[in-house]
């Protein structure tokens, strides 16, 4: 793995039933993320994916493209335009920097998820790689 | 603002504590993570230990709510609600994770108010945000951070859908206006030379001739030329949008809109077809219509 890599894109269909699964599994009950009525009450034209599956995903999309060998140290994500249902999110990936800690080598990788709105999510993932792994990342 | 002291009302909340001795509902677990792997699609860890982007998920108080808040933090979310910053949306988080957790783990975790910024103005309405910092343990251990940010703002009230705006009607154009009110796109005609023109004007443009009369369109016509409105947005007009110049079959171009093709699929030669539109009770708008189907 080197400064500059591109990980292979992940699109993700925004289904209604990814959003309240999403919602329920990360425990979050806002009826924002469930009721579609009440979503609309609150100005919303319809329930919308919660934080915690956005951060998530993006931990499924380093998991599905550099496998379990590579732990997590960091995930830090800013949302921008929401998931709506019916929609779909490609997640894209760039290492932006190398480097090592007191346990091994780290990469830096910028991730954005993208919809038809615009960008749903902006950030950077710290990963740490195993020793003498020659990681490369999957390009499916 | 209209209340003037909020900013340091609400700014004297930093460094106060968010939560104190916080406990997660439930150890770290198996079926947890394998619910929240199925939801996401995403793969279950081999090892049995908890994706790491779980973290916040074994803080979470579920369904009865939060009953380990300390009182600064609901004291700062009720200031802002009093002062009619009542909507919330989670913005940033910022996650640092310092081992595996594994089922049987039992999280601990206190939280402070790390930072409250000045009013913004943000799409949703102005608000103010909101950061707090978790830190998670178990036992004594330290196993993860956890930064969190929240926006607490004023919704913005969707006003009435603004009005299309209204022709400028006056005594050189009043007569196509008149026509369009009937259904009638009327194009002038010099009465000495005979040449047709668009948009009205008081003279021939070719003789200056100032006599005229008016031929009725056919209808016809083609995309002379075009462009895709994406910005600014324009009230009352939602981007993106196509505006054409169509050739009418009299030798005469006109600026409209175009039904019936997407605003990328318009092309230049394209025919379309004379209609009139209805953009609400006191106004009708000649528009053209793509013949061919896309």
């Amino acid at each position: 793995m080197r400064a500059g890599d591109e990980l292979a894109p992940l699109r993700i269909p925004i289904t209604r039933t990814l959003i309240v699964a999403g919602a329920i599994a990360t425990r979050d009950y806002q009826d924002v993320h469930h009721d579609a009525e009440a979503a609309r009450a609150k100005g919303s034209p319809d329930i919308f994916m919660n934080i915690l599956t956005t951060n998530g995903l993006v931990g499924r999309y380093i998991a599905e493209r550099l496998g379990p060998a590579a732990e997590l140290r960091k995930v830090a994500i800013r949302l921008g335009v929401p998931n709506y249902p019916d929609g779909e999110m490609e997640l894209s990936g760039r290492v932006t920097s190398m480097g090592t800690d007191a346990d091994g080598e780290t990469a830096v990788i910028e991730v954005t998820g993208a919809n038809a709105l615009g960008q749903h999510v902006t950030g950077q993932v710290t990963i740490r790689l195993p020793r003498g792994g020659g990681h490369e990342p999957a390009r499916s | 603002m209209a209340d003037a002291g909020l900013y340091e009302r609400i700014k004297a909340y930093e460094g106060r504590s968010a939560v104190t001795g916080g406990e997660g509902r439930d150890p770290v677990n198996s079926p947890m993570i394998r619910h929240w792997c199925e939801a996401l699609g995403h793969p279950v860890p081999a090892d049995g230990s908890a994706p790491a982007t779980m973290l916040q998920v074994w803080t979470m108080a579920g369904l009865p709510g939060h009953g380990d808040r300390s009182g600064p933090y609901d004291e700062l979310l009720g200031a802002l609600d009093a002062a009619g910053f009542t909507a919330v949306v989670a913005t940033d988080c910022e996650q640092e994770y310092l081992r595996p957790l594994r089922p049987g783990d039992r999280i601990a975790f206190d939280a402070v108010i790390e930072s409250v910024s000045p009013p913004k103005a943000t799409k949703l309405g102005t608000g103010y945000f909101i950061t707090t910092r978790m830190d998670l343990r178990c036992a004594a251990e330290p196993v993860g951070t956890h930064r969190f940010r929240i926006l607490k703002y004023a919704p913005v009230h969707r006003k009435a859908p603004a009005k299309r705006p209204r022709p400028v009607v006056n005594r050189d154009n009043a007569g196509f206006w008149d026509g369009v009110s009937r259904r009638e796109l009327l194009i002038q005609r010099c009465t000495h030379c005979a040449t047709p023109r668009f948009p009205w004007l008081p003279g021939c443009d070719r003789c200056g001739g100032q006599e005229w009369d008016t031929v009725r369109a056919s209808g016809s016509g083609t995309v002379y030329s075009y462009v895709v409105m994406h910005h600014p947005p324009f009230p009352a007009f939602d981007p993106p949008y196509a505006v054409v110049l169509v050739e009418l079959a009299e030798g005469v171009r006109m600026v409209a809109n175009v039904t019936g093709v997407p605003c990328d699929k318009v092309r230049i030669g394209m025919p379309v077809e004379l209609e009139f539109t209805g953009v609400d009770s006191e106004l009708t708008l000649p528009v053209f219509r793509a013949k061919e189907e896309v």
